[in-house]
């Protein structure tokens, strides 16, 4: 099998996969790095959402072929202790229900208003319509992702 | 008025103290069932055993309160709103009080009995008492010091007070609390609601830190030394079985440990004990093992697997036919009969019947089916998302021979339930494999395995008829026709049973192969809609207006007269009020078309009134108004949230939710053929809960139910169409608004 190196979370990781093998499941069963979840494989549901040079992907989409030279970051890495203002707006807004979709939400909201830092709620709402949660905690998403931009502002 | 539950405890069945080794007092107790005659408390943490208690406070010298919880979460918030609960009685600081599940890997970690959607209604006394008999040792230890009347003590947020002005901290006397006896029930005071200080206010989900930064929580996520990974090759659809094989390329492949056929001890436990999901397919599966999951995945697809008709292959278009048939039919289940429909039909002066249609619906739970499993001679070794532990735990040990307390299950928090972690298959498969592999191994379903051979909402036709004579309803007739189970318990007796002299409910069911089970507020998430949707008709045809019509139904209640009506008419008429008042209901500008809906499920009752606008010529929902009387709110922003997710989740799946099958196949195996509401999608939803001082009463289920029906109601309002089949969005043309209309 191949040998890669990636970087992920500012540091350098080499990992024997075979070719194919989605980020996704290079960071949960080689890197140990369960937060980025696994809900349809297929770039629908936006569970396994991370930022590649802080654009927001679909890490079960991604082949490491295009990962080479950039910069991965994962829910563990957004911040280094949770005080990113994302994550603390989700805490403020106390959003999830059960949780699972939760690091795919905060991933696209930050990279988000990394670009659009002041933010319409129409944009919001655009800009979270590819995440799907189940428990369907939508208006306190909303509320955080508006809660942060305030914040970063 | 404080109560209205009719459980009582002997303390002696359900709680029993011990001090620590390293000081402080320990408190083992039970929610749901009495513990054993002798079991007692571990002096040393590291034995706890939820076998005996199913759940723990320890109170440390420091005064720290740690509540260990068994019952992990679903999504509903139980792990933070349970603990909150002891927490006011026992007069502690909220922000002293610390959560912890139940390690992980403790060989004394056994069973737990789960709370289901009804945690808190049961739980509600058990940790009130609980909290508040603590409180009272911790209070006799400092009298008992002092040498003074414990009865002169005050308590405020972990410090004890006497009448000299003295204070003495929990910490300072939980070696001497712990060594007392444990008082009776009837000496216990619990709190007048009034006097509540946690209740009543926020407090954020307790495992918001470990959500926000992706630490391990989920099944999923679980890991062991030397744990391998297995995915199931599965029957393509309901009704076959597996002839042969061949796994050639697929031992070739990257990371592929081992392919093995599973099936044959599945099979002798269903005819062993038919009761867990007799439906269930008992084709064999193919377990491809690998080290990692990409590579399971990847070589399952490299199976070549041959298929026969076992059982007839099942269709939508069928089941179409056979349910209409029922509701046409005579052959039904009585559920509840008051006097006599077809006298009283006969004398009606009008007459109106609608028949009403769901389809399937697939849970789809975020986090795939998953199920760690590791057999040795010395036990069987499960962890996972499981909502029926003990259950299950007790079919892995007839199925696997051995003892049942060779089972350890443990259980992760979960990546959504709504019924599907009920079931557990998947734990059933896991254990099969691991016993067949002799490795630790986790079972992980792809999303096409969860969508497209998992188990389902059953599709359900209800068929409604009513009687009108001089003015008033005087006939009620609902049937039902269900796929493999149809309502059961009390739903027969749900309003406007008890409102109607001449009522009958009716249920027919059709044995399907396909698996069916229990779905987010089972029956009721569809019969709201359409029982709801048929008042609204029926209003309309007696040209009474909507909500007196209801209002004057629950006038003719009387809950005294019959047990089986456990809905009460006053609690139900201020929900509406409520939702009258809150909703700006007729008030609204002419733009705007409502909605109303009032129901009655899992021991609450809501009233939703739904708000439509025409955009682009078509109906759109922009605001659901939701009022719930579910008593004493323990945690408000948890229990908002739940109304919320509850209340968009109905809208979502009324609008969207559809599965259907062809040959035996669903015509959806993941979320590009599956339509899931989404953030564009969502209607504002305002949230308001009764005060009042009633027990508590289930809140994950009944916001969902009327949803439904709130929103097809604004529709007709909208664009003057009736909607009788769900989801709406399957006949379009439904959904438009005529020309005329627009241009005006």
């Amino acid at each position: 099998m191949p040998t890669y190196q990636i970087k992920v979370n500012g540091a350098s990781k080499t990992v024997d996969v075979s070719e194919d093998t989605p980020v996704l499941w290079v960071l949960r069963d080689h890197l140990d790095l369960v937060g980025t979840k696994y809900g349809c494989g297929i770039g629908q549901c936006g569970a396994c959402t991370i930022h590649l040079d802080g654009n927001a992907v679909r890490s079960c989409s991604l082949t490491l072929a295009q990962v080479d030279g950039k910069e991965i970051t994962t829910i563990e890495g957004l911040s280094e202790d949770g005080s990113h203002p994302v994550q603390q707006a989700w805490k403020e807004v106390d959003v999830p229900q059960c949780g699972y979709c939760q690091a795919g939400q905060i991933m696209t909201a930050s990279a988000f208003l990394e670009n659009n830092p002041n933010p319409t709620e129409e944009e919001v709402k655009n800009a979270m319509h590819g995440n799907i949660c189940r428990c369907a905690s939508y208006t306190r998403i909303k509320k955080a992702v508006l809660t942060a931009a305030e914040q970063m502002d | 008025m404080s109560s209205n539950s009719t459980i009582t405890f002997s303390r002696r069945a359900f709680m029993r103290t011990s001090s620590l080794a390293g000081g402080g007092m320990l408190i083992g107790f039970n929610l749901f069932q009495a513990c054993k005659p002798k079991a007692a408390p571990p002096v040393d943490l590291s034995q706890l055993n939820y076998n005996d208690f199913n759940a723990f406070i320890k109170i440390a010298d420091n005064g720290a309160v740690t509540i260990f919880s068994p019952n992990p979460e679903i999504g509903q918030g139980v792990k933070t709103a349970m603990p909150m609960i002891i927490a006011e009685e026992l007069d502690v600081a909220w922000k002293d009080v610390y959560v912890e599940q139940g390690k992980l890997d403790t060989e004394n970690y056994q069973r737990q009995v789960a709370g289901g959607s009804q945690s808190i209604r049961f739980g509600w006394d058990a940790l009130r008492q609980t909290g508040a008999t603590a409180k009272l040792m911790l209070v006799k230890a400092a009298a008992a010091r002092w040498g003074v009347d414990a009865a002169e003590c005050t308590v405020s947020e972990g410090v004890i007070t006497n009448a000299a002005g003295e204070t003495l901290g929990y910490g300072d006397v939980v070696n001497e609390a712990a060594l007392l006896e444990v008082p009776e029930v009837e000496q216990v005071a619990l709190k007048d609601p009034k006097d509540y200080k946690i209740m009543g206010k926020s407090a954020v989900n307790v495992d918001i830190d470990k959500i926000t930064t992706g630490k391990p929580l989920f099944g999923l996520d679980y890991k062991a030394e030397g744990m391998v990974y297995a995915a199931l090759v599965r029957p393509p659809a309901f009704g076959k079985k597996l002839v042969s094989y061949d796994d050639s390329e697929a031992r070739k492949m990257p990371g592929v440990i081992d392919v093995v056929k599973i099936g044959e001890k599945v099979r002798a436990l269903l005819a062993e004990d038919p009761g867990f999901g007799s439906k269930i397919s008992s084709s064999d599966k193919i377990a491809v093992i690998a080290e990692t999951t990409w590579q399971a995945f990847k070589a399952k697809e490299a199976i070549k697997a041959e298929w026969e008709d076992d059982t007839t292959v099942e269709s939508t278009k069928d089941h179409d036919q056979i349910l209409m048939g029922l509701l046409d039919g005579k052959e039904f289940n009585t559920l509840r009969s008051d006097g006599n429909i077809e006298k009283a039909f006969a004398q009606s002066d009008e007459i109106l019947e609608r028949t009403y249609e769901s389809p399937f619906l697939p849970h789809n739970c975020l986090e795939p089916m998953n199920f760690y499993a590791a057999v040795t001679d010395e036990k069987v070794h499960l962890v996972g998302p499981i909502q029926t532990p003990a259950w299950k735990a007790g079919l892995v040990a007839k199925m696997l021979g051995r003892d049942e307390k060779d089972i350890h299950l443990e259980m992760t928090r979960m990546g959504g339930g709504f019924g599907r972690r009920l079931f557990g298959d998947f734990v059933i498969e896991a254990a099969e494999v691991a016993d067949a592999i002799r490795k630790p191994v986790k079972v992980v379903f792809t999303r096409e395995d969860d969508m497209g051979i998992g188990v389902y909402r059953p599709a359900i036709k209800y068929r409604i008829k009513a009687g009108i004579k001089d003015g008033k309803i005087n006939a009620y007739h609902l049937k039902e026709a269900a796929i493999n189970d149809g309502m059961y318990g009390l739903i027969p007796n749900f309003f406007p049973a008890g409102a109607i002299e001449n009522y009958q409910v009716d249920s027919a069911t059709y044995d399907s192969n396909i698996t069916t089970g229990a779905w987010r507020a089972p029956y009721t998430n569809f019969l709201a809609s359409a029982e709801q949707s048929f008042f609204d008709e029926l209003a309309e045809l007696m040209e009474v207006d909507k909500i007196q019509l209801r209002l004057d139904l629950l006038d003719k209640v009387d809950p005294d007269a019959d047990e089986r009506i456990q809905y009460s008419p006053e609690r139900m008429k201020e929900v509406i009020k409520v939702a009258v008042e809150k909703s700006g209901w007729g008030t609204k500008p002419s733009n705007v078309y409502q909605g109303f809906v009032n129901y009655y499920c899992h021991n609450s009752h809501v009233a939703e009134v739904a708000d439509v606008e025409i955009e682009n010529g078509e109906p759109v929902v922009k605001k659901v108004t939701c009022v719930v009387d579910c008593g004493i709110i323990v945690n408000p922003t948890g229990a908002a949230n739940q109304a919320e997710g509850g209340v968009i989740d109905g809208v979502g799946h009324a609008m969207y939710g559809d599965f259907t099958f062809d040959g035996g196949s669903g015509h959806a195996q993941n979320f590009d053929r599956y339509r899931l509401i989404r953030m564009r999608e969502v209607p504002e939803v305002e949230t308001h809960f009764i005060k009042n001082e009633y027990s508590p009463t289930g809140l994950g289920e009944p916001t969902l139910p009327p949803a439904g029906g709130a929103i097809a109601n604004a529709f007709k309002a909208a664009t003057g169409k009736r909607l009788y089949q769900q989801p709406f969005t399957k006949n379009p043309e439904l959904l438009k608004v005529p020309e005329k209309e627009i241009i005006g």
